[in-house]
């Protein structure tokens, strides 16, 4: 009887924990079924269906998408599973979280055939650990309509912030969590430089700055510009691509876009995919990174997450010629000093704005 | 649960003298399976914790640090004030509830116990608002600790021999007398117990914390979720779960020397005859202020909670919970919340089987050991509750990241996970039954001509099997809603449900947080229902945690 219900036991648990499922193994009873690729991406990633659907056909990959929260929690996870990874492809990393994932062995190296369309700028990354395929630049959005209605100017810089009259009118992002947020960080050294930089997020904190977890908080939950938001401040960190969205989203058709990026704060940002180390598929995860490269992707990249593509050859939509506004140049800093100083940044933020 | 709690006589445990070597043997490898389970699974993950930090200055770093002392001070002094205010809400609903019956007793008896097993997260979506603020954390707190005052102080109180106050009230003392030169100063050992749990559990607050408490406050707790997953700065998240070990240990070690200490003999009876009506009239306002007081405290947050997952801003819908099939587009979740619950389900009956297994087999060891032989084991499978479980899933990211015990990804680090947080439960639950069986039971089977094995297999257990029954439901709902260590180790394409209700509801949104809310009001329909059921079939006693 012992015997009997030990076997019972260890088959209720087996029964209890197969099925909870591994999704990189496959099913070899069934050769036929497609392969399943697991792309680790961002909340923010999206895709038209019909997109996937054509890749799919094509492919004979099942594309299934997995959110891992913001990237710097989609990365950190990818670092903390190097080797033995939960997916096969990770898209969303950006030059700036790079360093810290290549050096953790995070991806398998793969050159696409698809990159001799993509701009020399781009390819920041020589070892081909990782593809670049969309920029954005992470700039200050103002509610147009909430600064008219007050005949207040908006601020044109971000040294304005600090001015007493956008006093507890900013919501920005938590650097430490948030790739916008980190992108602003940076771009304030950029703007200020060291240690000047420490006395604007002072001033900034008195000057009553909320700061959030990551950029949908911050955009729909505190903005006042967002459609269909709940937000009361004016003044956001967000992207040069956030008007044209509104506009694109708006209910009813609007001739102007309600809000504005304030092109003089932005900090330019290329987002990678790469082929996971330790992937049980790297032909298909291979050929889902030449799919975030090719032309349907790459024309669907603008509207569904508002940013630029980087491949030459892929047009732009009709909203984007006619509502964005482009940079012409955007606050930087060399990867090297970034790679050196964003931890000590960001801690010296955290203790600014929360110590 | 109204078993008596306390026991009257001094349990004789104890081997027979005439132990076969066979008997010694299996006795031996027995001991080895929770011996094993927990060695691996729990000590030797918080050892390559510990071990990751020494002959490092972090420890050093992290005090030196003004606001990670901020993180240790915000965790201390937070559940100082929540400890305060979970005794000032309490004491009263214990007293109420142990001395008095009045309509709606038993329900808010049981509500308060099921506040107590609620899973965090569905404690943290009920008292979430449009922000997160330090009054909803603390009215959190509150909320699902009461049932540890009511459920210590209160069983102490509802076995008090009522000759005590009777014996006082014929001195002329008035109720508010009684209670505070009465009742108060009896109840000392309880009420210091209860007090100990409090701190422990709003200290090591993290479900709760990090959905209310938001982005600028951190438990350490939270902070070591923070360093890890959002810094990847394992060495400071190291050095917190070494700071907060040692703070829990320091706390768990002085209580259990002022336990035995302070445990005087009183006058106990069975509960059941202490409670009566109100009678005079100072008790009867009492009563009819304190009940539905209570009633509110504890029945509100889960009604809230029920009341937003129907309401929209147009009107009343289910539709929330029919989507529950179905993946939303732009959804933080990658499955559909119902595959989430399946997940939740099958994760927990696998911790389930293997916490009943590992415990019912540590409880049988201690209860047959003599008191000093057994006591480690007891002592270990005691500690998870105060480790707190995102010591746990962190020690899990650190332990099992290489070479043959590289275990990252796999579904057995979530159960096993879930099996640590149960275990404590398990063991408590059962060894008491197991303990008072063998001493009732065993030694007529012995006299009868039965081994020891032959007592244990055919008295003992059948005996224990309703606690072990008890147990095995109880260490479900844990696994169910354990939320800290899971975090830490579940997999991102197949998350459980309190990870999916976090993550929906760290998503901006009315759709986010109505998929999330309806959520939470199907994992609170869970282990509430698996509460009531061990409360109506009286399996064991959570009195003593």
């Amino acid at each position: 009887m012992r015997a009997r219900s030990l076997l019972l036991t260890t088959a209720l648990v087996v029964a209890a924990c197969t099925g909870g499922g591994d999704a990189a193994t496959p099913d070899p009873g069934q050769p036929a079924e497609p392969v399943a690729v697991t792309l680790l991406t961002h909340d923010s990633f999206d895709v038209s269906q019909p997109v996937v659907r054509a890749f799919e056909r094509d492919s004979g990959i099942e594309l299934r998408i997995v959110p891992a929260g913001d990237a710097g929690q989609l990365v950190n996870r990818a670092i903390l599973t190097a080797g033995n990874p939960e997916g096969d492809v990770l898209f969303g990393i950006d030059d700036n979280l790079l360093p810290k994932a290549i050096e953790a062995a995070v991806f398998e190296p793969y050159e696409s055939p698809e990159l001799s369309r993509v701009s020399d700028a781009f390819e920041l990354d020589p070892t081909h650990s990782v593809t670049p395929i969309d920029r954005g630049d992470v700039c200050l959005n103002v509610d147009l309509g909430w600064f008219a209605e007050r005949g207040l100017t908006p601020p044109d810089d971000i040294a304005s912030l600090t001015d007493a009259a956008y006093r507890g009118l900013t919501v920005v992002e938590n650097p430490a969590t948030s790739t916008p947020g980190l992108a602003f960080l940076l771009a304030t050294i950029a703007r200020f430089g060291e240690p000047a930089w420490e006395d604007f997020w002072r001033d900034l904190r008195a000057n009553d700055v909320l700061v959030v977890e990551g950029w949908e908080q911050a955009y729909f939950g505190e903005f006042s510009g967002a459609g269909g938001g709940e937000g009361e401040r004016p003044i956001v960190v967000s992207y040069a691509t956030s008007p044209v969205a509104e506009v694109v989203f708006a209910e009813e058709s609007l001739d102007e876009a309600p809000t504005a990026s304030v092109t003089e704060s932005c900090y330019r940002q290329v987002e990678f995919a790469g082929v996971l180390a330790g992937t049980e598929h790297p032909g298909e995860a291979r050929a889902v990174v030449d799919f975030l490269l090719s032309k349907p992707f790459q024309q669907d990249v603008p509207l569904r997450m508002f940013v630029f593509p980087v491949t030459d050859d892929a047009e732009l939509p009709e909203e984007f010629v006619r509502w964005t506004e482009e940079p012409v140049s955007p606050l930087v800093l060399p990867a090297e000093q970034v790679e050196a100083g964003r931890e000590r940044w960001v801690q010296t933020w955290t203790d600014l704005m929360f110590g | 649960m109204d078993r008596p709690d306390v026991r009257l006589s001094p349990v004789s445990r104890g081997r027979s003298a005439t132990e076969s070597p066979a008997a010694r043997i299996g006795r031996i490898a027995l001991a080895a399976v929770p011996a094993v389970f927990l060695g691996l699974f729990f000590v030797y993950p918080l050892v390559s914790i510990v071990g990751s930090v020494i002959g490092d200055v972090h420890v050093g770093t992290v005090l030196g640090d003004a606001r990670l002392r901020g993180v240790i001070w915000f965790t201390t002094w937070q559940a100082v004030v929540s400890t305060v205010l979970t005794l000032a809400a309490g004491l009263p609903a214990a007293y109420l509830l142990a001395r008095f019956r009045f309509p709606g007793r038993a329900v808010l008896r049981v509500a308060t116990l099921v506040a107590f097993v609620l899973p965090t997260v569905v404690v943290g979506a009920a008292f979430a608002g449009s922000r997160p603020s330090l009054a909803s954390l603390l009215a959190a707190h509150v909320f699902f600790n009461l049932a540890v005052v009511v459920r210590l102080v209160g069983s102490f109180w509802a076995q008090l021999d009522p000759a005590y106050e009777d014996v006082a009230a014929e001195m002329g003392a008035t109720g508010v007398r009684r209670f505070t030169d009465v009742l108060l100063p009896l109840a000392r050992p309880s009420i210091v117990g209860a007090v100990t749990l409090v701190f422990l559990f709003t200290f090591t607050s993290f479900g709760v914390a990090l959905l209310l408490a938001g982005p600028s406050r951190a438990t350490i707790e939270v902070e070591i979720f923070r360093q890890t997953s959002q810094l990847l700065n394992l060495p400071v998240a190291a050095a917190l779960t070494l700071v907060q070990l040692t703070i829990v240990s320091a706390l768990l070690w002085r209580t259990s020397r002022t336990e035995t200490r302070s445990a005087v003999r009183q006058g106990l009876v069975s509960s059941a005859d202490t409670a009566r009506a109100p009678r005079t009239m100072g008790e009867r306002v009492f009563v009819a202020a304190a009940a539905p007081l209570l009633a509110v405290a504890v029945l509100a947050p889960p009604l809230r909670l029920v009341w937003r997952s129907v309401r929209t801003s147009t009107g009343l819908t289910l539709q929330r919970y029919l989507d529950l099939g179905g993946v939303r587009r732009g959804s933080a979740l990658p499955i559909a919340p119902l595959d989430a619950i399946a997940t939740s389900l099958r994760v927990a009956a696998g911790a389930a089987t293997i916490a009943i297994v590992v415990g019912v087999i540590a409880a049988w060891i201690i209860a047959s050991s003599r008191p000093r032989r057994g006591s480690w084991l007891a002592g270990l499978s005691a500690v998870p509750l105060g480790v707190s479980a995102v010591s746990v899933g962190f020690g899990y990211v650190v332990a099992f990241d290489s070479g043959a015990l590289d275990l990252r990804g796999s579904v057995w680090l979530l159960v096993s996970a879930q099996a640590v947080v149960a275990l404590p439960f398990v063991v408590r639950l059962v060894e008491p039954v197991l303990t008072s069986t063998r001493h009732d039971l065993t030694e007529q089977a012995a006299a009868l001509g039965a081994s020891p094995w032959q007592t244990t297999r055919d008295v003992v257990l059948p005996v224990a099997s309703r606690a072990i029954l008890g147990a095995a439901v109880f260490a479900f709902a844990v696994a169910l809603g354990e939320f800290g260590a899971s975090a830490f180790v579940a997999r991102l394409d197949s998350p459980t449900m309190p990870i999916s209700i976090v993550r929906l509801l760290s998503q901006p949104g009315a759709a986010s947080v109505g998929q999330a809310t309806a959520m939470s009001v199907v994992l609170m329909a869970v282990t509430a229902g698996v509460t009531v059921a061990i409360d109506r079939f009286r399996v064991g006693t959570f009195g003593r945690l």
